[in-house]
């Protein structure tokens, strides 16, 4: 039954650090910021939380501490990267679209409404 | 039904801190507890009026049944979106559509839109930008369809609709 358990841990975290692995291979192809940072906090989410869900069960002992740290990193990574992306967006940078989209154009306007309101 | 409402809320900050108390402890030896009852109690007379907007109600069978729903819709969606950006990122094409669209959310409570902003981050090749008022403006990477609605029932929906239910 240990070994078990253990074979399942390290498949875990197999499996995260294969995501993160992505996600950083994501984040050196994407062509802008935004798409940068979706790969990037999408794999790093998951890839943390495979890892510590390993690790649970590695430890049985430990399992209450990481879910409590799971929903932590759930909360607030994507609040970080979701901080990024409207900081960059705010003092202009511009997201690369696809030529056939280049009618949205909403990015721009919605930034420019959430400026004239803090103002 | 003001007083009644902050006793409540306080209760539920209160059993919440508690829990997560025990959770990082692991252990109920009686010092342990007894310490985490009493700093659990002290954060929550400072904290209770920004910690929950409902209360205790939030612990109601039908609303804890839904958050388990909630977060096994929410777990399906991180893999399915991991999935998708690997395969992109994989693809020496680099198949990406992107652009910015917007929808319009029926949530009222600020910690429901955070929730929902969240999951949206999280789920197949969506990215929440900013959100304004009720508005999501969103960074999507293989764009489907421009129109709000459309917007709405392809990203928001099955996330939304029991949001509803868990806040409201």
């Amino acid at each position: 039954m240990e070994t078990v358990l253990q074979y399942l841990g390290y498949f875990f975290i197999s499996v995260g650090a294969a995501f993160l692995l992505l996600g950083s291979f994501g984040i050196l192809r994407m062509p802008d910021i935004y798409s940068r940072l979706q790969a990037g906090t999408k794999a790093s989410t998951m890839g943390s939380l495979g890892m510590l869900f390993g690790i649970g069960f590695l430890e049985p002992q430990w399992l209450p501490k990481i879910i409590v740290i799971m929903i932590f990193i759930l909360l607030s990574n994507p609040i970080s990267s979701h901080a990024i992306a409207r900081g960059s967006c705010k003092s202009g940078i511009k997201p690369k679209l696809n030529e056939t989209v280049n009618s949205y154009k909403r990015i721009a306007e919605g930034c420019e409404e959430s400026i004239k309101k803090e103002e | 039904m003001e007083a009644t409402n902050k006793i409540s809320k306080f209760f539920f900050t209160w059993v919440v801190l508690f829990a997560i108390w025990l959770a990082f402890t692991s252990t109920f030896a009686l010092a342990e507890v007894v310490t985490g009852v009493v700093v659990s109690f002290i954060i929550a007379i400072y904290n209770f009026n920004n910690f929950t907007e409902i209360g205790l109600k939030s612990f109601s069978p039908k609303k804890v049944l839904y958050m388990i729903q909630y977060v096994f819709v929410f777990l399906w969606a991180l893999i399915k979106s991991n999935l998708n950006v690997a395969l992109i990122v994989l693809n020496p094409k680099l198949p990406i559509n992107t652009g910015i669209v917007e929808f319009e959310t029926k949530l009222k409570s600020d910690f429901a839109k955070l929730v929902l902003a969240n999951s949206i981050t999280l789920t197949p090749g969506t990215f929440t930008i900013d959100v304004i008022d009720n508005k999501y403006y969103i960074h999507w990477l293989d764009v489907k369809c421009t129109d709000r609605d459309e917007v709405y029932k392809e990203i928001a929906e099955p996330f939304e609709k029991i949001l509803l239910k868990i806040f409201q």
